[in-house]
């Protein structure tokens, strides 16, 4: 009887796939609408972020970046989530999304000043963006509270939130859905499952089959996707936007993937606890592959678009790089300011020790 | 002018400020139909709608991210835990997400939220409830913390933290709440946040207090001063920041201090006074600043109270003690 139970709930949340390995379209009927130049726009940032991604790693390597957590083959799961949401909304990215940060307006010097450790690195100029979450599962509560917000103020707007598999082992997470669920707020939670939590497999996370349904257990909408299928994601993020807008709550989206990189830059070495044959069998669905094969079918995409692409993104980092170089370097008393709104006489007071220190 | 008990001092200062600010909103466990389970903030839902004032899940933790969440669409959250004892479960959305907010974003963005909650101890309440906590929050850079001890300092404390726009742990001493009246203002009025006050003068020694132990040492000083010691007795009301100030110009005056809170000797906030006594003002000691604590044990279990907590006959002897150093 149980296990009755659980086969019906694990087949409420079938993947939802649109474009198969090989660019073809399996789920006629779920192709979104989207324009010529939508899909080269989603393409180009899919490309863009590989680029990125490589050079991060190689400037990470040269000690030109700090904190790095690589993205590459979560590119569909990040940037095709990413594309369904409008400007206005509220995104709440982990440690990991700093692509979508950056399409939603944060300049890439931002991301690498993130990623050295300078506080001009979290501050945004006019983007609905917090800064990356480093206490897993924390900006799932806040995106409740965020949605809340924006549901008060009777905006039409939807705040989303990521966080990886492991991060659906927190009480946060759980915390964050059942909030958004009971407040029936606009709110999108992605979970990106690449099956790994540093080392840690999904299979020791939980023994749910999905992660998607751990939707349930807030009552609200959840669907589990191939993460490796930008058209599949985008569809499952453009509908739960479309629910939580016309008033119908958050949604929890499960993206199936895999980052083909280690978990960090900071000495994680992928080859202790994942084969070869994993890798290479997740980098045959890679998204890039498989978008770039139905959109050349469609005549959309060349070798060109491809190298202009590689090309902007290296030109971009360079440029990036520079203007991060030329940040002025940040001093205690820097740091001292953006404490309160008004000092304490103890940070007035080393306010004053280190502006000393400072002029000496 | 009204005589009003602290907790009706509470709901006055949460009425005055949802009145004449709409971004004020007031959230937590019970707090709304039921009116909060100590009456903090009853007929508040009836005044000002469900959606100013609402219950939420029991999940403290979520309850500080709705919070930060709300901030940053620019309400002015006024967040319960309904006991200070739980706020482990809250403890990183405190102290690690709203209290670094306006750092992290290079002073972008900011929490101006107020976190309600009882706390203290003599009134026999069950585990986990009468704890004070308080030291771990003079630890937590981005935090402020304030605790009352008259109903005119909680009207006019709590008006403070609500309008101040960085984050404030507002500590409410449950034997407070209803053991005495006192004269309340009506409408708005504000006590600063960060100021001590010297609520009884006096020249031979310098008693620092806060919370619940602000009378333990004024009960102390009424029976010192018929054996000829004259104490002055300072209310902290705010213990993070400190006013250093005010206490060092007390010592200046006394040479002589005691330190007295409820909590554990290892915990509290009593080492950080005596340390910055010390750093300020050890020309002007006669003696070393005492101590007066609460064993370094868990909260005791209800009946032992009585025997654990401290009362005036410790400050009593701790102060004759220095005095005679």
């Amino acid at each position: 009887m149980q296990t009755q139970i659980l086969e019906t709930i694990e087949q409420q949340f079938k993947t939802l796939q649109i474009l198969n390995e090989d660019g073809e379209i399996v789920n006629e009927e779920k192709v979104p609408d989207l324009t010529d130049d939508q899909l080269k726009e989603l393409m180009r940032r899919m490309v863009y972020t590989r680029i990125w991604d490589q050079r991060a790693i190689s400037l990470n390597r040269q000690g030109r970046l700090g904190f790095y957590a690589p993205t590459a083959g979560q590119e569909a799961s990040m940037l095709a989530s990413h594309f369904a949401m409008e400007k206005e909304d509220w995104l709440l990215p982990s440690y990991r999304d700093i692509p979508q940060l950056v399409f939603h307006g944060v300049p890439l010097v931002k991301a690498f000043l993130y990623s050295r450790g300078h506080f001009e690195g979290g501050r945004y100029e006019g983007v609905n963006a917090l800064m990356p979450q480093i206490i897993i599962a924390a900006q799932c509560t806040q995106t409740a509270g965020i949605a809340l917000g924006l549901k008060k103020r009777g905006k039409k707007n939807v705040a989303f939130t990521y966080f990886g598999d492991g991060a659906t082992s927190q009480g946060d997470f759980y915390e964050g859905l059942n909030f958004a669920g009971t407040y029936n707020v606009p709110a999108v939670f992605i979970s990106q499952n690449n099956r790994f939590a540093i080392s840690v497999p999904v299979e020791k996370q939980t023994a749910a089959k999905t992660l998607a349904q751990k939707a349930v257990a807030a009552g609200i909408h959840g669907i589990q996707v191939d993460g490796m299928d930008p058209l599949a994601v985008y569809v499952a993020a453009k509908e739960a936007r479309e629910r939580a807008i016309n008033g119908e709550g958050p949604t929890l989206i499960e993206t199936l993937t895999y980052r083909y990189g280690p978990h960090t830059m900071a000495g994680d070495d992928p080859t202790r606890y994942r084969t070869k044959e994993l890798t290479d069998e997740w980098e045959k669905k890679d998204p890039l592959i498989r978008f770039r094969k139905y959109l050349e079918r469609k005549n959309l995409w060349t070798q060109e678009d491809e190298e202009k692409t590689v090309e902007q993104a290296k030109d971009d980092i360079k440029k990036a790089l520079k203007e991060a170089d030329q940040t002025p370097k940040q001093k205690v008393t820097d740091l001292i300011q953006i404490m309160f709104e008004e000092l304490p006489y103890n940070l007035r007071e080393q306010l004053e020790e280190y502006r000393k220190k400072e002029s000496k | 002018m009204a005589q009003m008990t602290m907790i009706q001092a509470i709901t006055d200062a949460l009425r005055t400020e949802m009145k004449r600010d709409e971004n004020v909103l007031v959230f937590g466990e019970d707090v709304g139909k039921n009116g909060g389970v100590f009456r903090a903030t009853e007929g508040l839902q009836d005044e000002f709608g469900e959606d100013r004032v609402f219950d939420t899940p029991l999940a403290e933790s979520g309850i500080g991210g709705l919070a930060l969440g709300l901030a940053m669409q620019g309400f002015r959250p006024v967040m319960e835990i309904q006991f200070f004892g739980f706020v482990f479960e809250a403890m990183d959305s405190i102290a690690s997400q709203m209290a670094r907010l306006r750092y992290r974003s290079g002073g972008k963005y900011n929490a101006p939220v107020t976190i309600r909650s009882p706390f203290g101890g003599g009134v026999k309440t069950p585990e986990l409830h009468a704890d004070s906590l308080e030291g771990l929050f003079l630890q937590t850079p981005g935090v402020k913390v304030v605790i009352p001890s008259t109903p005119y300092d909680a009207k006019g404390l709590l008006i403070s933290a609500i309008r101040d726009n960085d984050p404030v742990i507002f500590l409410e001493h449950m034997k407070l709440y209803r053991s005495f009246r006192g004269e309340v203002p009506e409408g708005e009025y504000t006590v600063e946040i960060g100021k001590a006050n010297v609520v009884r003068e006096g020249k031979d020694i310098s008693i620092i207090s806060y919370g619940a132990m602000v009378h333990t040492s004024l009960k102390a000083a009424e029976k010192l001063a018929e054996e000829g010691i004259q104490a002055e007795v300072i209310d902290l009301r705010t213990i993070s920041p400190l006013d250093v100030d005010t206490i060092v110009e007390s010592v200046k005056k006394t040479n002589r201090a005691v330190v007295v809170q409820e909590a554990q000797k290892q915990a509290g906030i009593a080492a950080h006074v005596v340390a910055e006594i010390n750093d300020r003002a050890i020309l002007h000691l006669e003696a070393p600043v005492g101590r007066v604590t609460a064993p370094d044990t868990v909260y005791p279990f209800a009946e032992a109270e009585n025997i654990w907590l401290p009362d005036e006959n410790d400050v009593i002897a701790k102060v004759k003690e220095i005095m005679n150093f």
